[in-house]
């Protein structure tokens, strides 16, 4: 790991000398987020090692390289979990790739994002510089909030080394419930659960369907159960069906790949208040995360997805698409922009990391 | 032969009252007289904050009372190139607040307004200066609650909360500031309007609120902040534990977080500090303890009646020399009392006392407080100490008489050593009441000359002049160089000093 380390260290410190845009790359099964990326690849599946994992202290620590199954299978092992469920689009994902993207699955409004995980992290900034902020403690102010600065920044800041988690013990019980209802309903259904103190932890809505999960202790997720009522679906099945949505491979994903592989479709993000209404716009939907995350599979102009999901104050991202030239990402207001701008030259004055990878020009 | 020269310090107090009257003369155009505070008996109020021990005059104190006029302050700042410090109630205890000698004081105290509650989004807006407890007190009417609960809650406001991070003894469960706000509204230090995160769940482009969050106001002057609510639970119940070792205490709480169990909050007290608290709100704490751990939970009434059974199991297995689970909410508050109280239970059995921040991994908690008694005896002073022991985050109060100089030095040798052991222990300097200025010696040992160097890039990209609470949180290679201590190695994966090329 050392070694390895020292290699990347090297590597970026030639490239920021000579001007050269790196590629940073893990498993590469995110190769199709964000905009295109450009530069000679920067390998970091050669960050190798043992993670250090502390079940009492409820953090692991773990290279870059690592392969996200291989981490989340040395928690289960302890009864552990990552509980913000990162997706994993192919075996191949990387933890340092995971939090790059700062993308987080179906437990997400329940359970906190990535960034709400992240405890420290080390990095190597564009100019070559080897850094370490955070820690491995839950409470930690100490100066300012870097490591959750770089969480999700698409590797624009720094390569990400090594980083330090906050775990969870796995849920003692949980159970996955099924109502028919058209998404309206779905809406009102989540926004009333939501405000009382039921262990609601997922939702999935699509073609007629409400899928929810409960996670707590038994006692409550049997009383919750019992409170929301609906067509209990067996372990067996249910399993499959969020590890499906979590890694995109279920039947709505799948769908939307086609469309987007023979009908110019794109498969956007949305994300927006979770009581904002449904939008409207033609496509086919599925929501998650109690109505705050919408896909929408569609062939609209980008820029009336974008105003519609401006209008109930949320941002819509091109996840999947054969045509980004209206940007991925959702534009920033002037002065975030601004922001932006130094804060990338702050890390990176040269501009040799992932440029260009989160928004144009940068 | 030449006329003697007026000597510094009479210069400088001739400077500083020729900049004093121009921003007075420059804020005056742009607020009511009344809201415009200079004259030396007036700003005494707003010379330090929650941390006394460290006082400095500002030269104007400037408390608008629109929020055009917070814009056009900062912009009057901006221009004639005047230090802003911003302030809510003054509450914070690392001097996040301490004026600039040449510098505006901004009080955000006057915007108390809870501008919307929505109870189907569960979201409370709220201007900078509406105080934290009175957000749930705003939405229990909705059986809905805010859930970070620092300690001085009754006082500190949102606005300060959310540049401090700020804990409380329900972090391990319901998060930190960070995990609860959504959105913070406010300006930059131009004076410009800016908005980090939004009503979603996350924001395009980079996570800037989270570097907002806990940034000590040095990167954004915050108006208006939008924080999650949750429903409130049905129940709550508390185990008081007692331990006769305290090595035994630390373990059983490595034990329950092992036994899969977050509590709502595990606190822990060492025997001085049971007896100081005792004497003070007589809630019938066990004083032959040698460490006494409150382990609560809350949730729906089956499910909390699990918990404290199996944390009851977890602690007797532990070897808990006696426990007790409060049976209804007036033994519960009881219990909770002299933990609340533990602060004011200081000041009354020493004239003053210091009170540590750091964070170390829980399983070393034990060795922690043996290492403290320890130092104890090295510096000849008292120590006594209650933690938020679910996060391994210390308040170690060292007791001292802050009149006697020597003392007082004693006691600040004390407080680093502490905190050099808690990062060599693999922790944190602070866990949740900011570097300010109190600790910035500290975060020489805790990060390297370029970590420093990039936080103070990360506070130009937001604030290019340096002009927000300058001086503050990030120190400079001067003081750390004469502070004289090394960056101390992280306990994480260790990596050798790399090559140089």
């Amino acid at each position: 790991m050392d070694a390895a380390v020292a290699a990347i260290v090297e590597r970026v410190r030639a490239a920021h000398a000579a001007g050269e845009p790196l590629r940073i790359r893990g498993g590469g099964s995110k190769d199709f987020y964000g905009e295109t990326p450009v530069g000679s690849v920067l390998d970091t599946t050669t960050l190798v090692g043992s993670a250090d994992h502390e079940p009492t202290e409820l953090v692991v620590t773990a290279p870059a390289g690592m392969a996200l199954v291989d981490l989340e299978a040395l928690l289960a092992a302890q009864r552990q979990c990552l509980a913000f469920e990162p997706p994993r689009f192919a075996s191949g994902t990387t933890v340092g790739g995971m939090v790059a993207a700062g993308l987080s699955g179906p437990s997400r409004a329940a359970a906190g994002s990535l960034r709400d995980h992240v405890l420290g992290l080390t990095m190597v900034s564009g100019t070559g510089e080897l850094l370490h902020f955070g820690g491995r403690v839950i409470k930690n102010v100490a100066g300012y909030d870097v490591s959750r600065l770089v969480a999700g920044s698409l590797g624009i800041l720094g390569v990400v080394v090594e980083v330090s988690l906050k775990v969870l013990p796995l849920a003692e019980a949980e159970t996955t419930l099924r109502f028919d209802c058209k998404p309206r309903e779905a809406l009102a259904l989540l926004h009333a659960w939501g405000a009382r103190p039921l262990p609601l932890d997922a939702s999935a809505w699509w073609n007629g369907n409400l899928i929810v999960r409960l996670r707590g202790s038994a006692a409550a997720v049997a009383e919750g159960a019992a409170a929301l009522g609906g067509e209990a679906i067996a372990p067996a099945a249910a399993a499959p069906f969020w590890q499906s949505l979590r890694d995109h491979s279920d039947p709505f994903f799948v769908a939307a790949q086609d469309a987007i592989d023979h009908q110019d479709a794109t498969l956007w993000r949305l994300s927006l208040p979770q009581t904002a209404p449904l939008l409207g716009l033609a496509g086919d939907e599925l929501i998650e995360w109690h109505g705050a995350q919408r896909w929408l599979a569609t062939a609209l102009p980008a820029a009336q997805v974008r105003d519609a999901a401006a209008a109930v104050g949320g941002h819509a991202t091109a996840f999947r698409s054969r045509d980004k030239s209206a940007g991925a990402f959702a534009p920033l207001a002037p002065p975030l922009r601004a922001i932006h701008e130094r804060l990338k030259r702050s890390f990176d004055p040269k501009g040799i990391l992932n440029p260009g990878r989160l928004y144009p020009d940068l | 032969m030449n006329a003697p020269l007026p000597n510094a310090a009479a210069r400088s107090a001739i400077d500083r009252g020729r900049r004093q009257a121009e921003v007075v003369a420059a804020l005056g155009r742009v607020l009511p007289a009344h809201a415009l505070l200079w004259r030396r008996e007036e700003t005494v109020p707003y010379e330090c904050d929650g941390l006394t021990a460290y006082r400095e005059q500002p030269l104007v104190v400037a408390l608008p009372e629109t929020e055009p006029q917070v814009a056009a302050v900062l912009a009057v700042c901006h221009r004639l190139e005047v230090p802003v410090v911003a302030r809510g109630a003054g509450t914070g205890l690392s001097g996040g607040a301490l004026p600039d000698p040449l510098g505006v004081t901004l009080s955000l105290a006057k915007f108390n307004r809870i501008v919307a509650i929505d109870p189907k989004a569960r979201t409370a807006t709220v201007q900078s200066g509406v105080r934290n407890l009175a957000i749930s007190e705003a939405a229990a009417p909705h059986r809905l609650f805010y859930a970070p609960d620092p300690s001085s809650q009754i006082a500190c406001t949102i606005g300060g909360n959310v540049a401090e991070n700020s804990g409380g003894v329900h972090c391990l469960k319901y998060g930190l500031t960070l995990h609860n706000v959504l959105k913070v509204r406010g300006f930059t230090a131009a004076g410009e309007p800016v908005t980090f995160g939004g009503d979603a769940l996350d924001a395009p482009g980079l996570d800037l609120l989270a570097a907002v969050v806990g940034s000590e106001g040095m990167l954004a002057v915050i108006f208006e902040v939008t924080v999650k609510l949750l429903p409130m639970p049905e129940t709550a119940r508390c185990i008081m534990a007692s331990f006769d070792d305290v090595r035994r205490a630390g373990d059983a709480v490595a034990a329950i977080i092992a036994a899969g169990i977050i509590p709502a909050g595990l606190e822990m007290m060492d025997k001085p500090m049971t007896a100081a608290v005792e004497s003070f709100v007589h809630a019938g704490y066990d004083l032959d303890a040698a460490a006494i751990l409150l382990c609560e939970s809350d949730g729906t009434a089956a499910a909390v009646e699990h918990e404290i059974r199996r944390m009851a199991d977890v602690l007797r297995a532990c070897g808990a020399t006696r426990i007790e689970a409060s049976e209804n909410e007036a033994q519960r508050l009881r219990f909770w009392s002299g933990r609340k109280n533990a602060f004011p239970a200081s000041g009354r059995i020493s004239p003053d006392y210091m009170c540590m921040d750091s964070t170390i991994p829980r399983k070393r908690l034990a060795d922690m407080l043996i290492a403290i008694a320890a130092m104890e005896t090295k510096h000849r002073l008292r120590c006594v100490n209650v933690f938020h022991a679910g996060d391994g985050n210390l308040h170690p109060l060292i007791l001292f008489d802050a009149n006697d100089a020597e003392e007082l030095h004693r006691a600040e040798a004390f407080g680093a050593e502490i905190l050099e052991l808690s990062v060599a222990m693999g922790g944190t300097v602070t866990g949740e009441h900011g570097v300010g200025v109190e600790k910035l010696s500290s975060m020489c040992v805790q990060f390297s000359p370029a970590e420093r160097a990039q936080m103070e890039a990360v506070k130009r990209a937001f604030d290019p002049a340096g002009r927000l609470n300058p001086g503050k949180v990030i120190p400079t290679l001067v003081r750390c160089a004469e502070y004289g201590r090394m960056h101390v190695k992280r306990g994480l994966l260790a990596f050798p000093e790399l090559p140089r090329y």
